[in-house]
């Protein structure tokens, strides 16, 4: 008796190990039916399971959506696996991802009618070698973002590709602990945005032919407000030189062309250690908010920016600013690479100036009384401004099971 | 002679017409969702028009517009069992209540209830756990409802209200599209039986009552106030009621299920809930935020007192996937609910 009843629990325990243990892979080939049988495996899915889609083209006539935790989207590989989404009637992104701890993988996402692929409260949000692309070009029609987390904590978004993007390629908002590394934005209004956003290290990156390269902003009247503690370094903002083709309206339609990396009403951002040239408009650009806002918890003033040991090459020859050519002719030609409004307050703020480090230079203070009055600027120019100590956030770590060290 | 007996008790049984098998609560509440609608016996007849004990008909006030689809819609609430009331918010229901929404077309829109065809039937089972949403298609013979999980588009021809064919590309939610509009924080929740939505009257056989009023006479609710006093939202369609009500229950019904700080498209910062107070946070002169090419390349969600250079305008006159809101439930423009939000907006005062 007792034999048999340590028999069956010998086999319920190794019933229930495999269960847990056995993670499966559900895989979809191209072909005929392809919304219907790859949104099927998005929903059959289980937490540790993989939806493996074949090399090829599938044809998608709807959006894509996963809402089932600790799922892996994977392809055959950037180029291999197309998710074409060409003939979307229906939704505004190509995959839209709802849970956590969700990775996507080694495929190409291609010409969604809104968003690439967007993520909303998804925590431990994964992106890895991803392409996200519209095949025709810079064209305002084409979709805001490519890669797209949301509201999320822990955000990864490694070795991936985005071009054509109307708005920003790679874009995190509203989230907390991002790492963007090892990934190309190119082509785009913006190549990578990161905006009302906290901890975010953007690293190793390349960001070419878009018309603003790295952009960090905080924007008033959202849910999640206060972006600080960004570190810009080691990446390629290079020949940043694509006509601005924001549709109207968006912020990031004033991003003047040829800008390399632009910080706006953001705190604690760190650039160092970069590689910019060839941005006719400005190298870094910091610069406040000049729109009319009623937020008052909104503080409008790049703060806290430190600009150091980047290597500058050629940038600011031809600035896209009201009144560029003019300052530009005024400096010698061609505008200093560093660019500050220098404005230092706002409506209702009596605190202090905002605490700059620009080692790089030279700098070119616009000393505006008011955010964008440009006409009222009274130009000065300095080899660096402000000083050092500025305290430099930790590098960003993800939790272990997101981001395993590299072997 | 027992067969004789066996065949004696058919034929009266025959003549007494049995009660019909009560509502299948063990299939509504199962982990596995029935393949086929009828499993569940929500309805007594083949195809879905006479309901079975115990589903109570309601309608909303003012609901959100669905391609020009007509809808039923019933609660089914489990013997013995009661909904509670909420002054704001979804009542609450208790384990096994199910929501049973039909969507169909009539051949002419111009005749309701003529010649109607069934697409599909939803449902939205409250378990132990928590709500889950089941979409059922029915078949072309009407016959039969089968479980669709991944959504589909299905062709529709009906003849328009001018009088003239209209092919209207149908779309079937997949069950995540479902959790789009009816979710709350991330979790499945209804959103159609508040008390203000259900503030109004209905026919229930010949007579009509306030559905607040009836649910509690029934037994289905409890704790509900006198309807006089009850929160009500307007009825869009009604020219009696005031311009701004009937336009704050249109967006509430349509686009404030997903703009709400809980909702699907809290990052937006636009919030178009009825509950909502603060202009900013119902557009008025707010810029859009990742809204790309969907601004049309307007400046606000809301200019006020213009509403040709309104974003939220734009957005519901447009078809395109990636332009067009909601971006679900349509394809087609709701052209009499753009009519009364540009009356809306024009009557907006242009300066603040």
């Amino acid at each position: 008796m007792a034999a048999s009843n340590q028999f069956v629990l010998a086999c319920v325990l190794a019933g229930a190990l495999a269960s847990s243990a056995q993670a499966a892979t559900l895989r979809v080939a191209p072909g005929a039916d392809a919304q219907e049988r790859v949104q099927s495996a998005l929903l059959d899915a289980k937490p540790g399971d993989t939806v493996a889609l074949d090399a090829g083209t599938f044809a998608f006539t709807d959006g894509l959506s996963l809402d089932v935790d600790s799922v892996t989207v994977t392809g055959a590989g950037q180029g291999k696996t197309v998710l074409s989404f060409a003939g979307q009637k229906g939704a505004g992104e190509g995959l839209l991802i709802t849970s956590d701890g969700v990775t996507v993988r080694d495929l190409t996402l291609q010409d969604s009618k809104g968003d690439g692929i967007k993520s909303k409260g998804a925590d431990r949000i994964s992106f890895v070698s991803v392409t996200v692309e519209w095949t025709g070009g810079p064209k305002e029609t084409n979709g805001a973002y490519g890669v797209y987390p949301v509201a999320s904590t822990n955000v990864l978004i490694d070795k991936v590709t985005v071009r054509g993007a109307s708005d920003a390629g790679i874009y995190v908002g509203q989230s907390k602990n991002i790492i963007v590394r090892n990934s190309r934005a190119e082509f785009n209004v913006a190549g990578i945005e990161i905006e009302n956003s906290t901890d975010a290290d953007v690293f190793d990156n390349v960001a070419t032919h878009n018309t603003g390269g790295i952009l960090v902003f905080d924007l008033p009247g959202l849910p999640v407000m206060g972006g600080h503690s960004t570190r810009i370094f080691r990446n390629q903002v290079v020949d940043n030189d694509t006509a601005n083709f924001a549709p109207k309206g968006n912020i990031v339609a004033n991003v003047p062309v040829g800008v390399g990396v632009m910080l706006m009403a953001n705190r604690d951002v760190h650039v160092f250690d970069n590689d910019i040239s060839g941005n006719q408009t400005s190298a870094v650009m910091l610069v406040s908010f000049s729109r009319s806002f009623d937020d008052k918890s909104y503080n409008p003033l790049p703060r806290d920016i430190v600009v150091r040991d980047n290597r500058l090459g050629r940038n600011g020859w031809l600035p896209g600013l009201p009144g560029g050519k003019m300052l530009a002719a005024a400096t010698g030609g061609s505008l200093p690479p560093i660019l500050w409004d220098g404005v230092t307050t706002y409506a209702g703020y009596g605190g202090p100036a905002p605490r700059l480090y620009l080692k790089d230079g030279p700098v070119l203070n616009l000393n505006l009384p008011k955010a964008g009055e440009v006409e009222a600027a009274k130009p000065t120019v300095t080899a660096s401004l402000g000083s050092p100590g500025l305290p430099e956030r930790a590098a960003v770590v993800l939790p272990a099971d997101q981001d395993k060290p590299a072997k | 002679m027992m067969r004789l007996a066996a065949l004696l008790a058919a034929v009266l049984s025959l003549g007494a017409a049995p009660e019909p098998a009560p509502v299948a609560l063990d299939a509504l509440l199962a982990d596995t969702p029935a393949p086929s609608l009828d499993t569940y016996r929500l309805f007594t007849d083949q195809g879905a028009r006479a309901p079975n004990a115990g589903l109570t008909p309601y309608a909303l006030n003012t609901p959100l517009f669905s391609d020009h689809s007509e809808k039923s819609r019933f609660l089914f609430l489990p013997p013995g069992t009661q909904a509670t009331y909420a002054a704001t918010g979804a009542f609450a229901f208790p384990v096994g209540a199910t929501l049973v929404k039909t969507f169909a077309y009539p051949a002419d829109l111009r005749k309701p209830g003529d010649r109607v065809r069934l697409i599909e039937t939803r449902l939205m089972i409250h378990k132990p756990q928590g709500w889950v949403a089941l979409t059922y298609v029915w078949n072309p013979e009407q016959t039969q409802a089968v479980l669709k999980r991944a959504g589909a588009r299905l062709p529709v021809s009906v003849i328009d209200h001018a009088g003239k064919p209209l092919t209207i590309d149908y779309a079937v939610p997949n069950t995540n599209q479902c959790k789009e509009c009816h979710s709350l924080s991330g979790e499945l929740a209804p959103i159609g039986p508040k008390a203000r939505n259900l503030n109004g009257d209905l026919a229930y056989g010949p007579r009509r009552e306030n559905q607040l009023a009836h649910w509690t006479r029934a037994g289905l609710l409890t704790g509900a106030p006198d309807p006089r006093i009850a929160p009500r939202t307007a009825i869009w369609n009604d020219a009696a009621e005031p311009l701004a009500d009937r336009a704050r229950a249109y967006l509430d019904g349509n686009c404030g299920h997903c703009h709400n700080p809980e909702g699907m498209a809290s990052n937006s910062g636009l919030f178009l809930h009825l509950e909502e107070t603060d202009p900013a946070k119902l557009g008025v002169r707010r810029r859009p935020v990742a809204a790309g090419r969907g601004s049309g390349g307007l400046e606000f969600d809301i200019d006020p007192g213009r509403p040709e250079t309104s974003i939220l305008l734009h957005r519901m006159k447009s078809r395109e996937p990636g332009v067009m809101m909601p971006e679900l439930g349509r394809s087609l423009v709701d052209e009499d609910g753009v009519a009364l939000v540009a009356d809306y907006l024009r009557s907006l005062p242009a300066s603040r």
